[in-house]
């Protein structure tokens, strides 16, 4: 889409006030994360850039609200059960999801639809009403375990929270992977049965290895879908369960403090090294799928 | 294989229709084999879970399980008359409350009435305070006085097992029973001391009512119940709360008897319900059909902004070259990856007072230093921040319908004399609708449900209708009417998704 070089003045002001509007839009989605990251290591308690900083002068610049993030038993705790949660509600709802992707991606399911709508689900209702419905459900569930199981308190409430982000994380796994079994060629599986592989070895070192960019690229959307819920754990989680997102509103809501800037700068790098992880794993699926047959 | 006669047969010799249908059968049944796990666990922690509400947003046992003898005897009371029920229904209600007072439940139901008529929960604590001091003794002291045998526990049970003596005093019995297992569920055991006052005022009230049994201690304390003068509950509980004494509570009362109730509903949308049916709620006390209303407007305003943002994004993507393309959609996926609090609170930082945008236009010198713009908890805080928030979400689907226009339309257009404006309104948008109608549904699903950004940026003007479920859930404890404003929010999810399914389909939902 380049200029023509018979293009008149109309078009080209045109050609180029639309790159401008275009740039504005870019900058407008990427200026919020790039204004945080600097922020962060203010050597003030501001929100904003003091005239040192904007002198770059390194005196302005301090590395204390890191400092702070990791010397404080509060973020360190949040960090700490965000780090518990996450991983294994992913490991639950990639195992979960990925069986069942694959029984979906069978030629002959009957209610096909309405599965897909159930376990789509949580993902189309709003947080809120997820929220709602679970905060009445799981304390419930977790006075029963607790009375009758014998389970502790904060046993149970770690519980209910894996429970509630592996169901929320299901429905990324599913898209995911039936996605990535769309490009699978079945007649691979056939062949390994016909020389003689039973079933699970021919899922684990025919099947598996072709849609392993699939699942992992579904388990990170999982991950990040835990490791950024607030609203369930909210609801769901007692004070035992405060996760980094949780400690982050509290910080929002109430006692303002810069700290959020560098835990926001963290998670930003992290969301950086997931997406460039989904993009690799995304091309060589690709890859793989152009090598297979069919 | 094949012969004339014959079906066709495979090759362990059973028909092979009968052999592919066992055959599909055993597929079916391992691809749902393999879909089982995953379902059931969907359907136990979030279907199960979501249906819970629903049935939260009718369900109103707690009045029936509280008084359950004073609503059957409001049965037959006409409340529309706009009295008070009689001495009987004061009687039973004596009971009801003493026996909820011991589990202390009446406070409960006390907050449960007071979301239907202000100054219930107020008026339940103090009553429940009061029934112990009622003026009933003198029925106790006066049976007690006929036959020693009313003040010892292992009587009362001895009495109580017989059938004679149950049937003639049925409201003792039952009182006796729902008394008894209030003393077993706690595992403790019914005292000297715990035959309560009212257990006697039931007794007098069945004798009087003409009962009659063969039983030593029933005969020992007839003429008593004859001679004994009646105290009035009805002045007792007046003068515990004077509201009593008025015709208000038993109208709720009456209204709210049922196990399930539209209430929570009709007050969802600022109705009320009275004995003539819905009425619409006082001016002041409307707040749901403005948050609603509200709700969907705003979620309006953010789709449209985000589709004038993200149409000549999407636009630019689909017609750069692919490496260029793939280098910018990184700059629209990386805020989709960002987490949402770190976005939010970028915008909290952004937008304040004394943010990075005040700061901005007063070095220009746009605006005075003493005027600073206030964009943060109202309205504008919240669309920009969402505007931002979802914008990733309309450029996606814009973008994979865009990649599919052939750019040699606009070309041919442009060749048989289309202006450059012909050639984009006439040729190239009118393809690119289903794009922008698959991110304006999903945009707009995404934004009513929204809570975290309004809560944070909303102030009180800019909140959502989740941010309501939200503080009736944590705060009023109203979890009747947050079911139902969520069952009301869910049906609006629903009916839009079913429409994305209709336009799109769920299985062209893609990420990334």
């Amino acid at each position: 889409m380049g200029l023509p070089p018979y293009a008149t003045t109309g078009q080209r002001i045109w050609y180029y006030s639309f790159r401008v509007i275009c740039a504005l839009i870019f900058i407008f989605l990427i200026t919020p994360i790039l204004v945080v990251m600097p922020l962060s290591f203010n050597a003030q308690d501001f929100f904003t850039f003091t005239p040192e900083m904007l002198r770059l002068d390194p005196e302005g610049y301090s590395l204390k609200h890191y400092r702070n993030f990791f010397g404080n038993s509060d973020w360190q705790r949040a960090l700490k059960n965000s780090l518990i949660i996450a991983p294994i509600a992913t490991v639950i709802s990639v195992s979960l999801g990925t069986l069942a992707a694959i029984g979906l991606s069978q030629s002959h399911v009957p209610g096909k639809r309405a599965i897909m709508a159930i376990l789509i689900s949580p993902m189309i209702v709003p947080l809120i009403i997820s929220a709602t419905g679970m905060f009445f459900f799981y304390s419930a569930m977790g006075n029963w375990l607790e009375d009758n199981l014998g389970l502790g308190q904060n046993f149970v409430g770690y519980i209910k929270v894996i429970l509630a982000h592996a169901v929320l994380g299901i429905p990324f796994v599913i898209i995911t992977v039936t996605a990535t079994l769309v490009g699978f060629d079945r007649s691979l599986t056939r062949a390994a049965a016909n020389m003689g592989a039973d079933p699970v070895t021919t899922f684990f070192r025919v099947q598996m290895p072709l849609i392993l960019p699939g699942v992992i690229s579904g388990g990170l959307f999982a991950f990040i879908t835990s490791f950024d819920e607030v609203v369930v754990v909210l609801f769901v989680g007692s004070a035992a369960q405060k996760t980094l997102p949780w400690q982050m509103f509290i910080g929002l809501r109430e006692q303002i403090s810069p700290t959020i800037l560098a835990v926001a700068t963290i998670l930003v790098v992290i969301s950086i090294g997931l997406l460039a992880t989904v993009e690799i794993l995304r091309r060589r699926s690709e890859r793989l799928r152009g090598m297979s047959p069919g | 294989m094949t012969d004339a006669a014959g079906p066709m047969l495979a090759a362990d010799g059973t028909p092979l229709k009968r052999s592919l249908a066992r055959a599909l059968r055993r597929q079916k049944l391992r691809a749902l084999l393999l879909i089982a796990p995953l379902l059931i666990f969907v359907l136990v922690t979030f279907v199960v879970p979501i249906a819970n509400m629903l049935f939260r947003s009718v369900e109103n046992q707690i009045v029936s399980e509280t008084l359950p003898e004073t609503i059957q005897s409001l049965d037959g009371w006409n409340a529309e008359a706009g009295g008070i029920p009689d001495e009987d229904v004061f009687t039973k209600l004596y009971i009801d409350l003493f026996i909820a007072e011991e589990q202390k439940l009446h406070t409960r139901l006390g907050t449960r009435l007071n979301y239907e008529q202000t100054g219930a929960s107020s008026m339940f604590r103090k009553t429940g305070r009061a029934v112990g001091r009622f003026d009933t003794d003198t029925y106790t002291d006066g049976f007690v006085d006929a036959n020693g045998d009313w003040e010892d526990p292992a009587a009362w049970a001895s009495l109580m097992a017989d059938a004679g003596a149950r049937a003639a005093l049925p409201l003792t019995a039952r009182s006796w029973d729902r008394w008894k297992a209030v003393f077993d569920a706690e595992g403790k055991e019914l005292k000297k001391r715990n035959l309560e006052d009212f257990l006697f005022t039931a007794l007098y009230t069945d004798l009087n009512a003409g009962g009659d049994a063969a039983h030593a201690m029933v005969q020992s304390a007839k003429p008593v119940a004859e001679g004994l003068a009646q105290v009035s509950l009805i002045d007792a509980f007046k003068e515990a709360d004077k509201k009593w004494g008025e015709p208000e509570i038993w109208q709720t009362l009456t209204l709210y008897s049922p196990n399930y109730t539209p209430g929570y509903f009709l007050n969802s949308v600022d109705l009320e319900r009275t004995l003539d049916g819905p009425k619409v709620k006082p001016e002041n006390e409307q707040i749901y059909i403005t948050l609603f209303g509200r709700t969907l407007w705003m979620s309006l305003v953010i789709t449209g902004c985000c589709i004038h943002l993200g149409y000549p994004v999407a636009w630019l993507l689909a017609n750069l070259p692919a490496s260029k393309a793939n280098l910018l959609l990184i700059l629209v996926l990386l805020p989709f990856w960002t987490s949402l609090l770190v976005r939010t609170s970028a915008w909290k930082v952004m937008l304040q007072q004394q943010g990075v945008i005040n700061d901005v236009l007063v070095f220009l010198g746009l605006v005075d230093d003493a005027s600073r713009l206030i964009m943060i908890n109202n309205q504008f805080g919240t669309i920009v921040a969402m505007t931002h928030i979802l914008l990733p979400f309309m450029i996606l689907p814009m973008y994979s319908v865009m990649q599919t226009i052939p750019p040699s339309y606009l070309r041919a257009a442009k060749s048989l004399g289309a202006t450059n404006w012909t050639a984009f309104w006439r040729v190239y948008f009118p393809q690119s609708v289903p794009g922008i109608g698959a991110g304006s549904i999903l945009v707009f699903i995404l934004a009513i449900g929204y809570y975290i950004t309004p809560e944070i940026v909303g102030g009180t003007k800019g909140v959502f209708i989740s941010n309501r479920i939200a503080y009736h859930i944590s705060s009023s404890l109203n979890w009747g009417l947050a079911a139902a404003l969520g069952t009301i929010l869910l049906a609006v999810v629903l009916l839009l998704y079913w429409a994305y399914d209709k336009i799109v389909g769920i299985d062209n939902v893609k990420l990334g």
